[in-house]
């Protein structure tokens, strides 16, 4: 019997174990408890929330070994860890220590201004953002095994999500409609490749797990991305940067398995606390977005 | 025949298609009262941690265990561990199968690997030759079975990664991710 490791079933197998889950942002191994206790089906070991990246400035790199380690050390849930964009040593490096996935995210400062990592060369799965279908089916063709919504990280505003998630899921319903002879000119159009746009629209969805992330900061807005019709979510700065994370987070986790149910997400909002303090996408100067990093 | 799926985290869906292929009704369960016209319910893969506490917070942990006096249950993954009686760790658990489980048995992902399996009596019961090509994820090993429950598979080291126990079937991978609906087909069977 021959064993076969780092398979892009396996890859992607492991995102498919995500699916109807809530995967949390955590910046010590007490965090991380807390959102396993919660209820998350992973957490991502970072040293700072991106609502904290955006307010220090700076170079935003990898975090720590160390540091991801103690987090893996103190939860039994997949642990992911983020990479610059096109920082394939970063990738490298997490790969070593044995992280269950990387994030090649815009969250970071990149580090390549035309390429992403080329993640066929690992056994580790990535998930990257994306804002439209030809975004997440280049990334795809890269070797991610799963994609997320970009939106807009540590502002607590769920309109860029939103944004993203329609682009992407409207674009498969037109997609699905098309004649075949139209798929040739549309991919060039998206910038995608042919064969990932064929199989997109045979299966009526991404050939990936597809969550959503940036900006969700309650369990209405996780609800409201998983009946947009995403898989799962990433909170990120909505938890840790609120008045009660174990309580919110646990909010958020019952409010993604039960999205349909406006009953129960009526329960599980009540009494949450402060909710972490926003910022206006929409009055934010193009300078300080992060989404359109990445290419 | 109508089969359940726990849709409380994991990747029900996937169970859902490869259930719907075999032109069998399926329904998701959330919800206890969503268990009262089932005759089998999948418990699928994902994190087994998520999928307890969603179960006792939606007050699913006692009903699930009535159920399992006279219903099919199947455990996929975290499915597994969920059914067994031990997982060596402080975790809640259904506890309906004599198995010992031990979680993330073969490493972190970058160790999850496929395989294939020689499985006598899936073959026998879909009068079928072809070795079983399994997807294991961050998988749990079935360390031990006891009492009524035994082992329907092994690994080539001897290592159990399935078990049968009445109508309760656990596996420690997944045959809802892959094309080959012979192990669906033998859950049926046992609902029956």
């Amino acid at each position: 019997m021959e064993t076969t490791t780092g398979s892009f079933a396996v890859k992607k197998g492991l995102a498919q174990m995500l699916k109807g889950g809530v995967i949390m942002d955590v910046v010590t191994p007490e965090h991380a408890k807390i959102a396993e206790d919660a209820g998350a089906c992973a957490v991502m070991a970072l040293e700072r929330v991106p609502a904290d990246i955006r307010a220090d400035g700076g170079v935003a790199r990898m975090s720590d070994p160390g540091m991801i380690e103690a987090i893996m050390k103190s939860v039994t849930i997949p642990v992911m860890a983020k990479c610059r964009i096109g920082h394939f040593v970063e990738a490298q490096i997490l790969e070593a220590i044995g992280v269950d996935y990387i994030d090649e995210s815009e969250v970071l400062t990149p580090a390549d201004d035309a390429h992403h990592v080329n993640k066929h060369d690992f056994k580790v799965p990535f998930v990257c953002g994306a804002r439209n279908l030809g975004e997440a089916l280049r990334r795809i063709s890269e070797g991610a095994a799963m994609i997320r919504t970009k939106g807009e990280a540590g502002t607590g505003d769920v309109v860029e999500a939103v944004k993203h998630a329609r682009a992407v899921l409207g674009e498969i319903r037109r997609l699905s409609n098309m004649a075949e002879e139209e798929l040739f000119t549309y991919a060039k159009e998206i910038g995608a490749p042919v064969a990932l746009v064929k199989e997109v629209r045979e299966l009526g969805r991404l050939p990936v797990v597809n969550f959503a992330a940036g900006g969700v900061a309650t369990p209405a807005d996780a609800a409201l991305m998983m009946q947009l019709g995403v898989d799962g979510v990433f909170v990120g700065s909505g938890i840790f940067k609120s008045g009660d994370p174990a309580k919110r987070a646990a909010a958020i986790v019952k409010a993604v398995t039960h999205f349909q149910d406006a009953a129960i997400l009526a329960e599980v909002s009540r009494n949450l606390g402060e909710p972490m303090v926003g910022r206006n996408v929409s009055t934010m100067p193009e300078i300080e977005k992060i989404a359109g990093r990445g290419w | 025949m109508k089969i359940g799926v726990l849709a409380l985290q994991g990747d029900f869906a996937e169970h859902i298609v490869t259930l719907k292929r075999l032109g069998v009704e399926t329904a998701e369960v959330r919800l206890p009262r969503q268990l009262d016209d089932l005759d089998g319910l999948i418990l699928p893969g994902g994190e087994s941690t998520t999928i307890a506490k969603l179960a006792i917070a939606f007050g699913l942990m006692e009903p699930l265990r009535i159920f399992a006096r006279e219903k099919a249950i199947w455990g996929t993954c975290a499915g597994a561990i969920l059914l067994s009686k031990d997982a060596k760790r402080d975790q809640p658990l259904l506890g309906l199968m004599d198995i010992t489980v031990e979680r993330n048995a073969f490493g972190r992902q970058v160790d999850s690997f496929e395989v294939d399996l020689d499985i006598p009596e899936l073959k026998a019961a879909t009068a079928t030759q072809a070795p079983y090509h399994a997807v294991f994820i961050r998988a749990p090993l079935i360390e031990s079975v006891s009492g009524s429950a035994r082992s329907l598979s092994q690994l080539a080291d001897g290592r159990i990664v399935a078990a049968l126990q009445g109508k309760l079937l656990a596996t420690s991978f997944h045959p809802e991710l892959t094309p080959d609906d012979r192990f669906h087909e033998y859950f049926l069977s046992l609902a029956r």
